[in-house]
C-alpha cells in the first residue's frame, strides 16, 4: 500500500542550513550534507530544499551542495528556491535534484510550469504556494509570503495541474509558525479541487498534528522544519506512531 | 564495467550518484561500443513511452541492447526503461518497445476505476513489496514488505510468468519483472534508499 510521506524540509542560505540545531552524531549541524544523511537515517522519505541565498553569486555554493547530498542521500530530492526559468530547473536537476519547486517564478510566469512540465515531465514540476485567508477567501502571497497576489489559491491550484504540476505543496501563511496544526479547511478544500499529490506545510507543532492532517485522504505528504530540527519531534517515533494509528507508513 | 544508457531521456546523475556509492564501475553510455563492451546494461528513462522508444532507436541503440541482451549480458530497465523491455505499451497510442519479456505497458487509471478505486494518477511515493519469485538473482538481498519509490502512471499487464515482485495500488502492479538476464523495475531503485540499493548490489553482484 503506497504510504503517506513525512518531508523534511531545509532552508540553505549562502551553503548553511538555517536553523540548524543541535543533532545527535551530526559533527557540524549547520552542514547540509550531514543533516540530510541525518534524516535519510532518520526515516525521512523525501528531502526538500530551499535556496534561500540572496546573492547570485552564492549560487554555485549551493549547487554544490546539493551535488554532494545527492551522492550520498538515495531518496527522492526535490529542490526550491529561485526557480524562474527551464534554466533554473536545469541548473538543479544536473545536480541531482528529482522534483523542482517553483513558487513566485511560477506567478511572474505561469507558462513556466508547461514549459517544464514538457521538458521534465510532470513528476518533475512541484508547485508551491503560499496561502493566506483574506476575507474569506484564499490568496496567493509572493516573494516568500509578503506581496498579496490576488490570485485565488484554489484556482490557482486547478490551473496548475492544469498546466502540468504532478504535486502541490500549500504552505499556510496562516497555520505557519502557529504551531496549532496544519490547515485543515485550506487542504480539504484543495484536495476537492485537484487530484495530484497534496503536500501539506505549515502549523504541525506535534505528532498529533501529523494525525489528524493524514485524516484527510486527499492529503499525501506533511512537510515540517522546525519541529525536526529542534528535535521536538523525532521522524522514526512519528512515524511508527502514526503507523500505531493505522496510517499507512514506510518504516 | 557497467554501461547506463544515455539516450537523453531523463537525469542519471542520481543512478550514477548510486552505482559509485556501491563501488561499481559504471560509464554514462552512448555508443554501441560502449554496450559492446560492458558487463552489464542498465536502461534508464522517465517521460513518455512513445519519445522513449524513438529516442532509444535514433541512437542506434536500440538493436545493440537486444542483441547483448540475446548474447547473456545482464540488462536492467529502471522505470520507463522497464516498460521499454516489453512488447508494446498504450501510452497515447500504440508503440513497440524492445520485446525482451512477455507482456505490455498499459494505463492505471481505467483499471483503478474498474477495480473500484479512486487512487491518485501517478503512483507517487513508497509502496511494499510482495515478492513472488524468492529466487530472482536480483531479490537475493531483498524481503517481503520492504518499501521501494514509485512514480508511473502506466503499467505492465498480462506478463506472469515474468513476475518477481508487485506492489499493490488498488490493481497489482508489476514492480520487478525478469525474464533469464532480463531485469526490469517500475520503481526507481536509485532513490529507494538503503532497499534500493540492495537491489542495485545484487545487480552489480551478477
Amino acid at each position: 500500500m503506497l504510504t503517506k510521506r513525512i518531508i523534511p524540509c531545509l532552508d540553505i542560505r549562502d551553503g548553511r542550513v538555517v536553523k540548524g540545531v543541535n543533532f545527535l552524531g551530526v559533527k557540524d549541524i549547520a552542514c547540509p550534507v550531514e543533516m540530510a544523511r541525518f534524516y535519510n537515517d532518520s526515516g525521512a522519505d523525501e528531502l526538500v530544499f530551499y535556496d534561500i541565498t540572496a546573492s547570485f553569486e552564492n549560487r554555485p555554493l549551493f549547487s554544490g551542495i546539493l551535488k554532494e547530498v545527492a551522492r550520498q542521500v538515495f531518496i527522492p530530492l526535490t529542490v526550491g528556491g529561485s526557480i524562474n526559468s527551464l534554466d533554473d530547473f536545469d541548473r538543479v536537476l544536473k545536480c541531482g535534484a528529482d522534483k523542482v519547486s517553483v513558487n513566485t517564478g511560477a506567478i511572474k510566469n505561469p507558462q513556466l510550469i508547461a514549459d517544464a512540465a514538457k521538458r521534465y515531465g510532470d513528476q518533475c514540476v512541484v508547485l508551491s504556494m503560499d496561502i493566506k485567508q483574506v476575507n474569506g477567501s484564499y490568496h496567493i502571497f509572493a516573494k516568500g509570503g509578503r506581496e498579496d497576489t490576488g490570485i485565488d489559491a484554489l484556482e490557482w491550484a486547478a490551473r496548475g495541474e492544469a498546466a502540468g504540476a504532478g504535486e502541490i505543496v500549500a504552505n499556510s501563511i496562516d497555520t505557519d509558525g502557529v504551531r496549532g496544526g496544519f490547515d485543515l479547511p485550506l487542504l480539504q478544500a484543495l484536495a476537492d479541487k485537484v487530484t495530484i499529490p497534496i503536500i501539506a506545510s505549515g502549523g504541525a507543532g506535534n505528532k498529533e498534528d501529523f494525525a489528524e492532517l493524514f485524516k484527510l485522504d486527499g492529503v499525501d505528504a506533511g512537510l515540517a522544519a522546525s519541529i525536526f530540527h529542534l528535535k521536538e519531534v523525532d521522524i522514526k517515533e512519528l512515524k511508527q506512531y502514526l503507523r500505531d494509528q493505522g496510517i499507512s507508513m514506510r518504516l | 564495467m557497467i554501461a547506463v544508457i544515455d539516450y537523453g531521456v531523463g537525469n542519471l546523475f542520481s543512478l550514477t550518484s548510486s552505482l559509485a556509492y556501491l563501488g561499481a564501475e559504471a560509464e554514462i553510455s552512448t555508443t554501441r561500443e560502449q554496450l559492446q563492451q560492458a558487463d552489464k546494461i542498465i536502461l534508464p528513462g522517465v517521460g513518455a513511452f512513445g519519445d522513449a522508444a524513438i529516442k532509444l532507436r535514433q541512437s542506434g541503440l536500440e538493436d545493440m541492447v537486444k542483441e547483448q541482451a540475446a548474447a547473456g549480458k545482464p540488462l536492467f530497465g529502471i522505470c520507463l526503461g522497464m516498460q521499454l523491455l516489453f512488447e508494446k505499451s498504450y501510452e497515447y497510442g500504440e508503440h513497440d518497445g524492445l520485446g525482451l519479456i512477455k507482456g505490455g505497458i498499459y494505463p492505471l487509471t481505467p483499471d483503478l476505476k474498474a477495480a473500484g478505486f479512486d487512487y491518485k494518477v501517478p503512483q507517487m511515493g513508497w509502496n511494499d513489496l510482495k515478492i513472488v519469485a524468492p529466487d530472482c538473482p536480483l531479490l537475493k538481498y531483498s524481503k517481503t514488505g520492504e518499501y521501494v519509490y514509485f512514480v508511473h502512471s502506466y503499467y505492465a499487464k498480462n506478463c506472469e510468468e515474468s513476475l518477481a515482485a508487485t506492489c499493490n495500488y488498488g490493481v497489482e502492479v508489476p514492480a520487478l519483472v525478469y525474464s533469464g538476464n532480463v531485469f526490469g523495475a517500475q520503481f526507481h531503485p536509485e532513490k529507494s534508499g538503503a532497499v534500493g540499493l540492495k537491489i542495485l548490489q545484487a545487480f552489480i553482484d551478477m
